[in-house]
C-alpha cells in the first residue's frame, strides 16, 4: 500500500514539476505557459484526490471540486488578459513581455 | 590705588575701542595716554612704598576658580619683582603712546591702534602683578594677543598678516610648554598661587614623578616646561624666528612689545619662578648655554642684516640672550637689571629708527641712507645715546649690567665646564653687538649719502626734517634714562648686601658669586671694553667702502689724493667681499643661519604635507569618509541599482525566484522540524527558544541570498 501510494504521489509530482518547468523555461509561447498552469493545478488536484482516498476522507475531493472551478475562472481570467494584450501589442511571445522592469 | 595699576590701561582700551567713533582721534589719543601715565606715576608710588620702603603689598581681590584644591584667585602681588617691572612697562609704555601721536598722525585707524596698545600695558600688567600662574597665564596669552593684533595693524598688507601669524603660533608652541608647566605645577604641588609653590618648593627637591611614561626629577621637568614657555616669549634660539618678522608692525610697536615689555615677559617668568629653578641645576645649566647660544647667534645674524628694524630686533634677541645667560648663572638680579636697563635704551633705539624712518617716509633699508647727521641731529644724539649704551659704554647704563653679567659669568667658570663656553661666547657676542651697532650708526649717520633725492626734499620748501616735540620728548626722556639709570640704580638692585630685593628672589648661597665678580682680576674685567673696541674697529672698515669718497657725508674732496687713495682701498674692498667663502660667510649670516629655510622646509612644509596627504586626504576623506557618509551612499546607490536590476520584467524570472524562495524556504522549515543542525546555529534549541525571530532572520537571509546570487 505504502509503495502504491509513493508511485501515485509520485507521478503527480512529476506532473507538476513539468508544469513549473514549463513557467520558468517557457519562453516563447504564453499560452504553453497558461497550459502549465494548468498542469500544476491538475497535479494539485491530483494529490488531493490521491490524499483524499488514502486516508479516507471527503475533504480533499471538496477541495478539488473547488480547485476546479478556480482553475477554470483562471483560464477564463488569463485567456481574455491575453486576448486584450494581443489586441494592444499584436504579439504574444514572453521575450518581449518585459516593459515594466527595474 | 594698587587696582588702579591694571585697571586705568584697560579703562583706556575700553574708552578708545568702544567710544573712539564718539570722542575722535584726538579725543581717544588724548584719553589713552593721560591714563598710561596716570599709570606711570602710580607705578611710581608703588615703587617707592614697596621697593624702597620694603613694604610688599598683596590685594586680593576675588575668588576666581574654587574646586577642590584648585583655588585660583583675582589677586595682585606688589613686591620689588613686580614693581620694577612696572616701571618699565608703564614708563615705556607710556612714552611709546606719546610717541605714536605724531608718529601714528596720518593713519586712519589711530583710535584703533591706541586702543591697542592700551589693552596690551594692560594685560602686561596683569602678567607682572599676578599672584598665581593661572593670573599670570592670562597675561601671557593676552599679550600675545594683543602682539598679534599689533604686527597686523596694518592688515591689508599680506607680510605683517604672515609676520602676526607667525608671532602668534611660533609662541604658542612655547604657550603649550608653560601650560603644561602649570599643570605640573598643579600635580605636583596642588596649588597655584606663588607663595605656596615657592614656598614649598625646598621640600620637592628629588621628588620623581612620572612625564611621559619615563620617571624624572618634577622640579627639573617643571623648571624646563616653564623655560620653554620663556624661549617662546622671549626669543630664545630655536624659537626666535618671530621676533625679526614682527618688525613689519608698527615702529612704536616694535618699541613697545619687542623691545621693551612682552619678550621681557619670559624672562621676568624665570626670575620670578627662581625659587623652583634653585633646585633644578641641570635646568640652570641649560638655560645658561641657551641663552648665550642666543645672544651669540643674533649678535652675528644682526652684524649682518640691512633692515634698520631688524638689526635692533636682533640686537633685542641678543640681549634677551644675555638676561637668560645670566638667570642661568642664577644671577637673578642682574638679569633684573639689565632688562630695565635694556627697556630704555633700546626702546630709545626703536623709537629713534622710528624717527628715522618717519623722516625717511618709511624706508627702512640702512644702505639707501647716510649722512643723516647733517639732517637729523637729534635723532642722531638719540641713535649715539643707546647705542652706546647698547655697548656697554663706561658709565652708561648698559655698562652696569652688562659687562657684570661676563663678570659673574668668569668667576663661575670654575664651576661648571658648559659656562665656559658660555662665557666665551658672551665675551664674543660683545664685539659684535658693537659692530652693529656702530655699523648702524655709520650707515645711516655719517656715510655717504645714499638714498634718493625725493627722500632728502620731497616737495620744494619742505626738506626732510626732525619730528616734533610729540616724537622728540619721548627720545629725551628715554635717553635721559638710558644715560643715568643704571648708575643711579646701580647699588639700589645690584649693590652687594641691598636689602632691595627683599623676598621676591631667591639664589641659594652657593650660587651667588657676586663678591668673586667683584674681586676679579683686572685684566679680566677689561675684556668686554677690549672686545667691543674690535667691534668698532671692525664696522668702521667694512662700513668705509660706503664711507669712501668722501669723509663722513662730504663729497667735495672725491677729486683730491684723499679721494683716488680711498677709491683704490674700496677697490680692494670690494675684490676681498666678493671671493666665494666670503660671500657664502656672509649669505649664512645675513639669512639668519637658515634657520627659517630650516624651519620652512623641514617643519612647516612637512607638516602641511601631512596634512594635507594624511589626514585630509587618506583619513578625513579617505577612510573615515568611506567608511562613513560617502561610503554609505554609494553603498546605497550601488544596491539600489543592483537591487533593481533584479526586476528583469521576465515573467518567468518572477516565477524562478518563487520556486526557489519555495524550496529553500522549506528546506529550513524542514530542517529545523526535523532537528538537524542547520550551519548558522543549533536549530533545534534557538528554534524552540525564539520560534519567530528565527524564521524572521531565515526569511532575511533567504532573500539577501537570492539578491546576490544575482547581482
Amino acid at each position: 500500500m505504502i509503495l502504491d501510494i509513493i508511485r501515485y504521489v509520485a507521478v503527480a509530482v512529476i506532473i507538476y514539476i513539468l508544469g513549473m518547468c514549463g513557467i520558468v523555461l517557457g519562453r516563447k509561447n504564453i499560452i504553453i505557459m497558461l497550459m502549465s498552469i494548468e498542469l500544476m493545478l491538475l497535479a494539485v488536484n491530483l494529490n488531493l484526490l490521491i490524499f483524499s482516498v488514502y486516508i479516507d476522507d471527503l475533504i480533499g475531493q471538496f477541495f478539488a471540486l473547488l480547485i476546479l472551478t478556480v482553475a477554470a475562472a483562471e483560464s477564463a481570467i488569463g485567456l481574455a488578459i491575453l486576448v486584450i494584450y494581443f489586441r494592444i501589442r499584436g504579439t504574444i511571445l514572453v521575450q518581449f513581455i518585459h516593459f515594466v522592469k527595474g | 590705588m594698587y587696582l588702579l595699576i591694571p585697571f586705568l590701561p584697560l579703562l583706556a582700551f575700553f574708552v578708545a575701542a568702544t567710544f573712539g567713533r564718539y570722542i575722535g582721534r584726538k579725543g581717544s589719543t588724548i584719553i589713552t595716554t593721560t591714563c598710561i601715565f596716570l599709570t606711570a606715576v602710580l607705578s611710581t608710588i608703588a615703587f617707592y612704598e614697596v621697593a624702597l620702603t620694603e613694604t610688599n603689598c598683596y590685594v586680593q581681590v576675588t575668588t576666581w576658580i574654587d574646586s577642590a584644591i584648585l583655588h585660583a584667585s583675582w589677586g595682585f602681588l606688589f613686591d620689588s619683582l613686580t614693581v620694577i617691572m612696572l616701571i618699565v612697562v608703564t614708563y615705556v609704555s607710556a612714552v611709546v603712546h606719546l610717541y605714536s601721536i605724531e608718529y601714528m598722525a596720518h593713519d586712519p585707524h589711530i583710535q584703533r591702534f591706541m586702543s591697542y596698545l592700551s589693552l596690551f600695558t594692560f594685560f602686561m600688567i596683569i602678567l607682572v602683578t599676578a599672584d598665581n600662574f593661572i593670573q599670570m597665564f592670562i597675561g601671557w596669552e593676552g599679550v600675545g594677543l594683543a602682539s598679534f593684533l599689533l604686527i597686523n595693524f596694518w592688515t591689508t598688507r599680506l607680510q605683517a598678516n604672515k609676520a602676526a601669524m607667525k608671532a602668534l603660533i611660533v609662541n604658542r608652541v612655547g604657550d603649550f610648554g608653560l601650560s603644561l608647566g602649570i599643570f605640573a605645577i598643579f600635580f605636583v604641588f596642588g596649588a597655584v598661587d606663588y607663595s605656596t609653590v615657592f614656598a614649598s618648593a625646598s621640600d620637592l627637591i628629588g621628588y620623581k614623578f612620572f612625564f611621559l611614561h619615563m620617571e624624572f626629577d618634577a622640579l627639573t621637568v617643571i623648571c624646563l616646561l616653564i623655560f620653554i614657555g620663556a624661549v617662546g616669549k622671549s626669543a630664545q634660539i630655536g624659537l626666535h624666528t618671530w621676533l625679526p618678522d614682527a618688525m613689519e608692525g608698527p615702529t612704536p610697536v616694535s618699541a613697545l612689545i619687542h623691545a621693551a615689555t612682552m619678550v621681557t615677559a619670559g624672562v621676568f617668568l624665570i626670575v620670578r619662578c627662581s625659587p623652583l629653578y634653585e633646585y633644578a641645576p641641570s635646568t640652570l645649566v641649560l638655560i645658561t648655554f641657551i641663552g648665550a647660544l642666543t645672544s651669540f647667534f643674533a649678535a652675528t645674524t644682526g652684524a649682518f642684516q640691512n633692515d634698520l628694524k631688524r638689526v635692533i630686533a636682533y640686537s633685542t634677541c641678543s640681549q634677551l640672550g644675555y638676561m637668560v645667560f645670566a638667570c642661568g648663572l642664577s644671577s637673578y638680579s642682574v638679569t633684573m637689571f639689565h632688562l630695565m636697563n635694556h627697556a630704555f635704551f633700546k626702546a630709545l633705539l626703536f623709537l629713534s629708527a622710528g624717527s628715522i624712518i618717519h623722516a625717511m617716509h618709511d624706508e627702512q633699508d640702512m644702505r639707501r641712507m647716510g649722512a643723516l647727521n647733517r639732517i637729523l641731529p637729534f635723532t642722531y644724539t638719540a641713535t649715539l645715546i643707546g647705542s652706546f649704551a647698547l655697548i656697554g659704554f663706561p658709565f652708561l647704563t648698559g655698562y652696569y649690567s652688562k659687562d657684570f653679567i661676563l663678570e659673574i659669568a668668569c668667576s663661575k667658570l670654575h664651576f661648571m665646564g658648559v659656562n665656559n663656553l658660555a662665557y666665551w661666547l658672551g665675551t664674543i657676542t660683545v664685539s659684535f653687538t658693537t659692530f652693529y651697532s656702530y655699523r648702524l650708526v655709520f650707515l645711516t649717520f655719517l656715510s655717504k649719502n645714499n638714498s634718493f633725492k625725493q627722500f632728502i626734499c620731497s616737495t620744494p620748501g619742505h626738506p626732510m626734517h626732525e619730528a616734533n616735540i610729540l616724537m622728540g620728548l619721548p627720545l629725551v626722556l628715554l635717553a635721559f634714562g638710558s644715560l643715568f639709570v643704571g648708575y643711579l640704580t646701580k647699588d639700589m638692585i645690584i649693590g652687594l648686601g641691598s636689602p632691595f630685593w627683599g623676598q621676591s628672589l631667591f639664589a641659594l648661597s652657593s650660587n651667588i658669586v657676586f663678591l668673586e665678580a667683584e674681586y676679579l682680576p683686572y685684566h679680566v674685567k677689561l675684556i668686554p671694553f677690549v672686545f667691543s673696541h674690535i667691534g668698532i674697529f671692525f664696522a668702521y672698515h667694512t662700513t668705509a667702502f660706503f664711507l669712501a669718497g668722501g669723509a663722513f657725508g662730504s663729497t667735495n674732496k672725491s677729486a683730491s689724493g684723499i679721494g683716488q687713495a680711498s677709491l683704490q682701498k674700496s677697490l680692494m674692498f670690494y675684490r676681498f667681499c666678493t671671493q666665494t667663502p666670503i660671500v657664502q660667510a656672509y649669505s649664512f649670516f645675513n639669512q639668519k643661519w637658515h634657520f627659517d629655510d630650516f624651519y620652512n622646509r623641514f617643519i612647516v612644509q612637512k607638516v602641511l604635507s601631512f596634512g594635507y596627504h594624511t589626514s585630509f586626504r587618506l583619513l578625513d576623506l579617505g577612510w573615515i569618509a568611506y567608511l562613513g557618509p560617502y561610503g554609505i551612499a554609494r553603498a546605497t546607490t550601488f544596491f539600489s541599482k543592483t537591487f533593481s536590476k533584479l526586476q528583469t520584467g521576465f515573467v518567468y524570472h518572477y516565477a524562478f525566484i518563487i520556486l526557489i524562495a519555495i524550496t529553500l524556504l522549506l528546506l529550513i522549515l524542514l530542517a529545523g522540524t526535523w532537528g538537524g543542525a542547520p550551519f548558522w546555529g543549533n536549530g533545534s534549541t534557538s528554534a524552540a527558544v525564539t520560534g519567530p525571530s528565527d524564521l524572521t532572520l531565515h526569511f532575511i537571509f533567504i532573500i539577501s541570498f537570492c539578491s546576490l546570487s544575482f547581482a
